[in-house]
């Protein structure tokens, strides 16, 4: 009991100046804040008043009253820097304030321990594949992004009832410093350069004069915590989705997932009818001639005959073995017959890698998942002989959180991208695709020089 | 010899019939299920069982269940498995208790009916019939270059290969163009490579096999 009390009060301690360092930090991000919200509305501003300016003489005085080398023609020259300016710092300065939000809202939830969901709309495609997106599309993606509207008034809510929030702790820490710590120990014969007037309470010994300073301090670092949950339930309020843009991005997702599924699933079909058509079938229809010629000359010739027989079995054999590279390409049978957990192992015995699989499943995963799952195995270990220049690699399964994780790991060389690179980026991102039907993502740990571990995360439900 | 068939698709069930009585066998049940098949065994142990991995009700792996329950009441109880397909995972839960006398071929296999036979006869006397898909499987996946079986020589490694295909000394000889005194040479060293004791040959082969398939 007295170690854990001992425990707490530590931790309370520690918390304090931790705490206040990050409310610095939250202050530091404030004031880039406060700066770009001059580079968004500061042109916007300067264009609407200059014109405005233009407009109103042209009111009073008509054209020819109207002077380019006075007052009108400064107000002209200001409003092209305006539009200028909204042309091009204000999608800029726009991508940074949504920045400030993200990183407001994940320290938020590291800091504080109030984690803010983000609902962003993705980067669209440009209209012209493979080039940059137009100032139109761009504008039409960040402002009719609802996010990017809660992180402008976040930034403005921030700059008034967030700068007091956390001024609360920085001022009484400064106070302490400035006005009482700093004189107490210059008069001691400390700190001579310092040209801080004397402490406000004259009479007063030097180390009474300290020690409020030091209650000063230790009262800005005491509320420093506190101020800090406040400050993120206020950014909660200000950052959180509206119920509505979370579902309209779900819905977003769902329909590209669906897009992207019906697409491989009509790729994957098209692929079984060609292998059919150029194998088995062929292979039947070979052996049916085959046959023929055999009937043809089993009276004149049995021995002939002998041969064509002996030859269309052979060729059936063969017609099988096609079959059974294609059955389990489209579903392995020992996924159909054991599950998961011992497909993984069976994948395991035939890879040319040395592959530990650890791990185990209390139950059975839906079959698409399943599916889904080993075939991005079995691809990750294939990237795992072509790539990684090891010959071992680790497979871990488990079921956590109501959700089914497999990780892939091998210590070679390294440098894999779900987004792309050398390493076969096309391959994860395929693979990270295929998972998204199943609202399963794909984490990828691949610094240069290894090791790489890629886990996927699929929920579903046992059986 | 007696043999029990499980097999579900009557005309392969009915096409085996034929074939092992054609080659002298007596087939002593023909069942389309796994518990009907542990019930034919139980009533009296066969010679040799041959079994179809995947079987009703569940169409899964019931087949190779049912044999695995079969030879842990019955150990050592022969039983060639058959299947669409092979899998170097049953392969091994076959040969886990390391009695031999066990079999695993792809159906095709079937199609020659004296070689069927001949698997058939090598599992009932205590032998190993793998398929060679199994091993081809195995070979793809290339050397990894550790353990002992890095000490044989590439000669030793055919020869063991096709000793797990259940292949006597005479047939291997036939099959690489030596005399069967060769083979009983490679095959004495193989047994000293893999650290297996003299005991009966049978048993050292069926241990040398697991020590390849195991690896």
């Amino acid at each position: 009991m007295a170690t854990s009390g001992t425990v707490g009060v530590l931790r309370t301690v520690r918390g304090g100046p931790v705490a206040f360092a990050r409310a610095v930090g939250f202050l530091g991000l404030l004031l880039a804040g406060v700066a770009l919200l001059v580079f968004v509305v500061g042109p916007v501003l300067l264009a609407a008043t200059a014109f405005g300016h233009i407009m109103q003489d042209f009111l009073r005085r008509g054209v020819d009253g109207m002077a380019l080398g006075g007052q009108t023609g400064r107000d002209l020259l200001l409003g092209i820097i305006g539009l200028f300016c909204c042309r091009f710092l204000v999608p800029s300065a726009l991508l940074g304030v949504r920045w400030l939000g993200m990183a407001t809202r994940t320290l938020s939830g590291q800091w504080c321990g109030v984690p803010i969901a983000s609902a962003y709309r993705p980067e669209p495609a440009s209209a012209v594949p493979g080039r940059r997106l137009t100032y139109k599309e761009r504008m039409n993606w960040l402002l009719n992004d609802a996010a990017t509207w809660h992180d402008l008034v976040w930034l403005a809510v921030n700059a008034v009832v967030g700068l007091a929030l956390l001024l609360v702790p920085l001022t009484l820490v400064g106070v302490g410093l400035v006005a009482f710590i700093i004189p107490a120990l210059r008069s001691v014969g400390l700190l001579h350069d310092l040209a801080v007037p004397p402490p406000a309470f004259p009479g007063n010994s030097q180390s009474v004069i300290f020690l409020i300073g030091l209650g000063f301090v230790a009262l800005g670092t005491w509320s420093a915590p506190w101020v800090l949950r406040g400050y993120a339930g206020l950014a909660r309020v200000v950052l959180a989705p509206s119920e509505q843009t979370a579902l309209e991005l779900r819905v977003m997702h769902l329909a590209q997932t669906r897009r992207e599924t019906l697409d491989t699933g009509a790729a994957e079909l098209r692929r079984i009818e060609r292998d059919l058509h150029d194998g088995a079938q062929a292979r039947l229809v070979a052996m049916g001639l085959t046959l023929d010629a055999a009937g043809r000359l089993i009276d004149t010739d049995p021995a002939a005959a002998r041969a064509l027989l002996i030859e269309a079995r052979d060729a059936s054999a063969r017609a099988l073995a096609e079959l059974r590279d294609l059955v389990r390409g489209i579903h392995p049978p020992v996924l159909a017959d054991r599950g998961i957990a011992d497909a993984v192992r069976a994948l395991a015995l035939d890879s040319p890698l040395r592959v530990t699989v650890t791990g185990s499943l209390p139950g059975r995963p839906p079959a698409p998942v399943e599916s889904a799952a080993y075939f991005a195995v079995s691809e990750l270990l294939a990237n795992v002989a072509k790539h990684s220049g090891v010959r071992a690699a680790e497979v871990d399964l488990r079921y956590s959180a109501g959700a089914l994780r497999i990780t892939v790991r091998d210590n070679g060389i390294g440098g894999a991208h779900a987004a792309g690179g050398a390493t076969g980026g096309t391959g994860l991102r395929g693979i990270e695709r295929r998972l998204a039907a199943f609202d399963g993502v794909l984490v990828v740990t691949s610094p240069a020089g290894g090791p790489t571990a890629v886990t996927m995360e699929l929920p579903c439900a046992l059986s | 010899m007696r043999v029990v068939i499980a097999e579900d698709l009557f005309l392969l069930r009915d096409g085996l019939i034929r074939l092992l009585e054609a080659y002298g066998f007596e087939v002593a049940a023909a069942v389309d299920n796994g518990s009907d098949f542990l019930a034919a065994v139980r009533a009296q142990p066969p010679e040799v069982a041959v079994v179809d991995v995947r079987l009703p009700p569940t169409f899964t792996d019931e087949g190779l269940r049912a044999a695995l329950t079969a030879r842990t009441e019955f150990p050592g109880l022969p039983i060639l498995v058959l299947s669409q397909y092979v899998e170097q995972l049953y392969a091994r839960e076959l040969l886990a208790d390391g009695a031999g006398a066990v079999g695993y071929l792809l159906k095709d296999r079937v199609f020659d009916g004296a070689q069927f036979t001949d698997a058939v006869k090598r599992v009932a006397d205590g032998g190993t019939a793998m398929d060679p898909e199994v091993i081809a499987r195995l070979l793809a996946r290339g050397d990894t270059g550790e353990g002992p079986l890095a000490r044989l020589s590439p000669r030793e490694r055919e020869v063991l290969e096709l000793m797990a295909e259940g292949r006597s000394n005479v047939a291997i000889a036939q099959r690489l163009y030596v005399t069967e005194r060769a083979v009983a040479k490679h095959t004495a060293a193989i047994f000293t490579k893999l650290d297996l004791q003299p005991s009966d040959d049978d048993n050292r082969r069926v241990l040398a096999v697991l020590a390849y398939l195991g690896r």
